[in-house]
């Protein structure tokens, strides 16, 4: 239990893929800009790398190696699909908010390393738990550089207003800037810096 | 088992891309009903805009049945076409706008609020890297613009896509499709620079365009003048 314990909580900091991987930062940036996307995100990247991590885990012992890409990509590919058609089922606005970026999850780097890296070699339940901390560790990335990006660039929360009006009608203005992707690159900067600042054994010697 | 042999290679993939295929037709087939339902609200909201009325995904039925009195089709030569109110609304625009406008079917939609009546016309048109459409209401003279709106499927975004922003909507409204002497003219989008100076003496039917979005602007003039020409004879016969 302690193993599968730590395949869980592993990613969220020490081993995080968008930080100390440096994997799916190009959705990081594009999504973030408001809170309510980058949760819907990171739920369909968590739902499909535990999934694709399961599905693959039990095929394991039948993939022909020859073709085992080719297979991932199949069962990645039809998760994300089914992903996306039920956004646009039940949570159209924000389905086009996501716009290709739902269908691009199939090509995000975390889901195809963990196949290959655990997936392939492990047992279903770890695999299922690897995929669901991996996904964690994916969105809890996103949520903060979406919270830090919203409430600057827009000075909302989730959609809900929190600077005060006052605060603009004595001359605060949003800033313009955090909503474009080069300060969400920036964001995820500081991020990486605070981690290895507080975490010594990730600073390389 | 020889998992590698050749022969395993071709079932093992024939019968995951066969198994793969069976559940997304499923999945597909089973939350197609609820898609088409948002895409049928996001139009009804598209064309509550049109007309000045904000909606919420929730009460967009609710206001459009309130507010939009009748659905009808026309031809060109303005006469009225016998046609369902339902299948009028889900005319397919990318169809109709490919033929000659003689044999178009142009849907038309009559609003009323407190006492006023808009008529709304449909929009469908080219951007830069793909369709883009919109909803025009015009007051009860058939000519003056009460409200415009447009979107997009994939224009540039912060350049063409910010044809779907009020800022760029506003200046829409007032504009007259006819000029002093009758005669069809639409809306012309103009292009700063020079364009600036033709614009101000253009006033009832020049609107800024885009800088950096010249093709989505020039699209978008395009759109409205060969959408709302087949139309011309009705709007002639009918004004008041």
């Amino acid at each position: 239990m302690s193993k599968n314990m730590k395949l869980l909580t592993e990613p969220l900091n020490l081993n995080n893929p968008i930080t100390v991987q440096v994997l799916g930062i190009c959705s990081a940036l594009a999504v973030t800009v408001k809170m309510e996307p980058a949760f819907v995100m990171a739920l369909s990247v968590t739902i499909v790398t535990a999934f694709s991590n399961l599905i693959i885990s039990m095929l394991r012992n039948t993939i022909p190696t020859r073709i085992r890409i080719i297979v991932q990509l199949v069962v990645v590919a039809a998760l994300v699909i089914i992903v996306d058609q039920i956004l646009k089922a039940y949570v159209y606005d924000v389905s086009k908010q996501l716009s290709v970026f739902v269908g691009l999850i199939i090509t995000n780097c975390i889901i195809m390393g963990r196949l290959e890296a655990f997936a392939l070699g492990n047992k279903p339940w770890p695999s299922f738990v690897d995929g669901i901390g991996n996904g964690a560790g994916y969105g809890l990335i996103l949520i903060a550089v979406a919270f830090l990006r919203e409430l600057t660039g827009s000075g909302t929360i989730w959609g809900f207003q929190v600077i005060p009006n006052s605060f603009y009608a004595a001359g605060y203005e949003n800033n313009g800037l955090m909503i474009l992707p080069p300060m969400a690159l920036i964001t995820i900067g500081i991020i990486i810096w605070i981690q290895r600042a507080k975490v010594s054994s990730l600073i390389e010697k | 088992m020889n998992t590698n042999s050749n022969a395993y290679i071709f079932i093992y993939s024939s019968v995951l891309v066969i198994v793969v295929a069976a559940g997304l037709a499923f999945t597909a087939l089973t939350l197609k009903p609820a898609q088409d339902l948002n895409i049928e609200i996001e139009k009804k909201q598209n064309i509550l805009a049109s007309f000045g009325i904000p909606s919420t995904p929730e009460n967009a039925v609710e206001l459009y049945s309130k507010y939009v009195k009748e659905t009808y089709a026309i031809n060109a030569a303005g006469e009225k076409l016998d046609l369902e109110p339902s299948k009028v609304f889900n005319t397919d625009l990318k169809k109709e706008t490919v033929k000659p406008i003689d044999e178009r079917v142009l849907p038309l939609y009559r609003a009323e609020v407190d006492g006023k009546t808009y008529v709304i016309i449909p929009l469908r048109g080219k951007g830069l890297w793909g369709p883009i459409w919109g909803y025009v209401s015009l007051e009860s003279d058939l000519n003056t613009i009460h409200g415009a709106v447009f979107d997009h499927k994939g224009e540039t975004p912060g350049l063409g896509a910010e044809i779907n922003k009020d800022w760029f909507q506003e200046p829409f409204v007032g504009k007259k499709l006819f000029d002093a002497s009758g005669k069809f003219t639409s809306i012309h989008v103009y292009k700063g620079g020079k364009g600036a100076s033709a614009m101000a003496g253009d006033t009832d039917h020049g609107v800024d365009g885009i800088s950096g979005g010249t093709i989505t602007s020039k699209g978008l003039e395009a759109m409205l003048r060969d959408c709302l020409v087949a139309y011309e004879k009705y709007f002639v016969q009918n004004k008041q």
